[in-house]
């Protein structure tokens, strides 16, 4: 359903700075796939699931979705196939507006914006029940505005708005990592509740080899802007976290790799 | 002595701030609606009053007059937004350029003139300055129409489908095209809108005054913010809806016209005017800065404390 087809990106090309961010990336995913990334800092993940959503266009190579090229599709038409959760809880939510006006803004991704009204009551009451099952007493604050809620209730809101029209893709982009353990935990549980029911083709970066192995049905390792290792399947299920940092100590030719993975 | 002569100008201060104070809302569309600091403005308020001058004058009704000003200024803004999107200029930048660009333009209506007059005993004028103190065509009644019909469409357009992605443009442009805003068309569209606001404000003020002049709109923007922040200050608390944060911006603009009118009958130089202004605007823009470095400084000092 989704191809990357040899996907470069270069930063700041041309100058000291310059960054091969993205090495010939190639990727398929099949319907239903809950992926799980991992890898050290700079290693490509969230650049890779910018590329895909289009926050910059890729230097060479395809990306194609449920077989439609949107290599050269801009970030906001791409959005109506994609949910997209962030790191940062500050980046998925509007914060001078109430949480209904956030989740209506959300239900009309790929929609046509008319001068119809912006929420309806039908939908308020959608809200409301939604809210509740996420179970943080969200439901009672419906007209608080977003700005006020903590980064847990806000990924929590973010990870709802991003399903609230089934996406094609759900990409996550270590949503976990700006928040304390219970927390994350918390959302995390949310996170594998929602792709469940809606069986969601998902790629989750996370910072966490535990929970890289604990979730989804296959696991990607990246090191350099490329991708080495894929396991998927039986093997990712008897998976441990010493079988992990083995492989890609033997796939990336290096040694240094437990801190830096796992505190990265 | 100056009592009499401050209540005898205070109408007509009103008047004028209530006129203004259009031209405000479309500075807080986007300042604060559309978090783009737009500059457009000092060129689109005067461009406002040279068409709908130059139109009347050419025989075209006021009404007319006042509708063909709006889409000026709305060309104005699509002008200024189509260099920062499509041009990659920041936004500040593109608005100078387009105020500067506009001056010329302007002059080109007012075929070369730095100043058209526009007599209310030749033209049938919607208001006029003169009937100000007068019940028979006082221009009250339609100024406040005006005020109230464009805080009731801004209000109800600002809750439909396309008004909500804009609000949500101008809180956060990366959640806006995450859930596939198009951002940059509600950056041109808001800028046209204000810019169209600005202008109809130049048409009402050239009829109100009876003339249009090129210089008309300089410091149109820091006017504007000073109606705004004016408004903040005192009702922020009270006035959480957005119909009256428009309404307070509108009292900021007729504070600032009445709290000028007596600054003059005190005996001020007019020429110290726009400094005032300029200070004022620049200390009540600083005040939520100085504040949270103080509120820092002190939960710093608890922390100690605590600590």
């Amino acid at each position: 359903m989704l191809k990357l087809r040899s996907i470069s990106k270069t930063f700041n090309p041309g100058t000291v700075n310059a960054n091969l961010a993205l090495d010939r990336l190639s990727l398929e995913l099949a319907e239903g796939d809950f992926v799980t990334v991992i890898g050290g800092n700079g290693a490509g993940k969230s650049t890779m699931l910018n590329a895909i959503a289009g926050t910059f266009m890729v230097d060479s190579g395809s990306i194609l979705l449920d077989g439609k090229d949107i290599t050269r599709l801009p970030e906001y038409k791409r959005a109506e196939h994609l949910g997209r959760v962030f790191q940062d809880p500050m980046m998925g939510t509007a914060p001078t507006m109430q949480i209904d006006e956030n989740l209506a803004l959300a239900a009309r991704r790929g929609q046509h914006r008319g001068l119809k009204w912006g929420i309806s009551k039908a939908e308020r009451e959608e809200y409301h029940k939604l809210l509740k099952d996420l179970g943080l007493g969200l439901e009672d604050r419906m007209s608080a505005k977003v700005g006020l809620l903590s980064g847990g209730q806000r990924q929590a809101l973010t990870l709802l708005m991003a399903t609230l029209k089934k996406p094609k893709l759900l990409l996550l982009d270590e949503h976990t990592a700006a928040l304390d353990p219970k927390t994350a935990a918390k959302v995390l549980e949310i996170s594998q509740k929602v792709v469940e029911k809606n069986g969601l083709t998902t790629m989750m970066i996370t910072h966490n080899m535990r929970d890289a192995i604990a979730f989804g049905n296959r696991l990607i390792m990246m090191d350099e802007g490329h991708i080495v290792l894929d396991i998927s399947g039986e093997e990712k299920k008897n998976l441990t976290v010493a079988d992990l940092l083995a492989r890609f100590s033997k796939a990336s030719g290096r040694e240094e790799t437990d801190d830096k993975l796992l505190l990265s | 002595m100056f009592f009499t002569s401050l209540l005898n100008a205070l109408p007509g201060a009103i008047a004028q701030g209530a006129i203004w104070g259009i031209m405000a809302i479309g500075v807080y569309l986007t300042f604060r609606v559309l978090n783009v600091s737009d500059l457009t403005v000092d060129g689109s308020l005067a461009t406002g009053g040279a068409v709908c001058v130059m139109l009347i004058r050419g025989g075209l009704s006021p009404w007319l007059a006042l509708l063909c000003a709006f889409i000026a200024g709305m060309v104005a803004g699509l002008v200024t937004g189509l260099l920062h999107t499509r041009c990659g200029i920041p936004a500040i930048l593109s608005g100078i350029l387009t105020q500067l660009a506009l001056y010329s333009v302007n002059l080109r209506i007012m075929q070369s003139k730095a100043n058209q007059a526009l007599s209310v005993d030749r033209y049938p004028l919607l208001i006029s300055m003169r009937y100000v103190r007068s019940a028979e065509n006082n221009p009250f009644p339609l100024i406040i129409i005006f005020v109230l019909v464009i805080i009731g469409l801004l209000y109800w357009f600002f809750g439909t489908e396309l008004g909500c992605s804009m609000r949500a443009t101008g809180t956060n442009q990366n959640m806006a095209r995450a859930q596939g805003i198009n951002t940059n068309r509600n950056i041109v569209f808001g800028l046209m809108l204000a810019n169209g606001l600005v202008a109809l404000s130049g048409a009402l003020l050239s009829q109100f005054q009876g003339s249009a002049d090129v210089n008309m709109g300089r410091g149109a923007i820091v006017i504007g913010l000073a109606a705004v922040i004016i408004g903040e200050v005192l009702f922020e608390k009270v006035f959480v809806n957005f119909a009256l944060k428009m309404l307070a911006v509108i009292i900021g603009a007729i504070l600032y016209y009445i709290v000028l009118q007596i600054v003059l009958q005190l005996g001020l130089n007019t020429n110290d005017l726009k400094l005032m202004t300029a200070l004022i605007v620049a200390v009540f823009l600083a005040i939520p800065y100085w504040k949270s470095k103080v509120m820092a400084r002190r939960t710093g000092k608890e922390a100690e404390q605590d600590a």
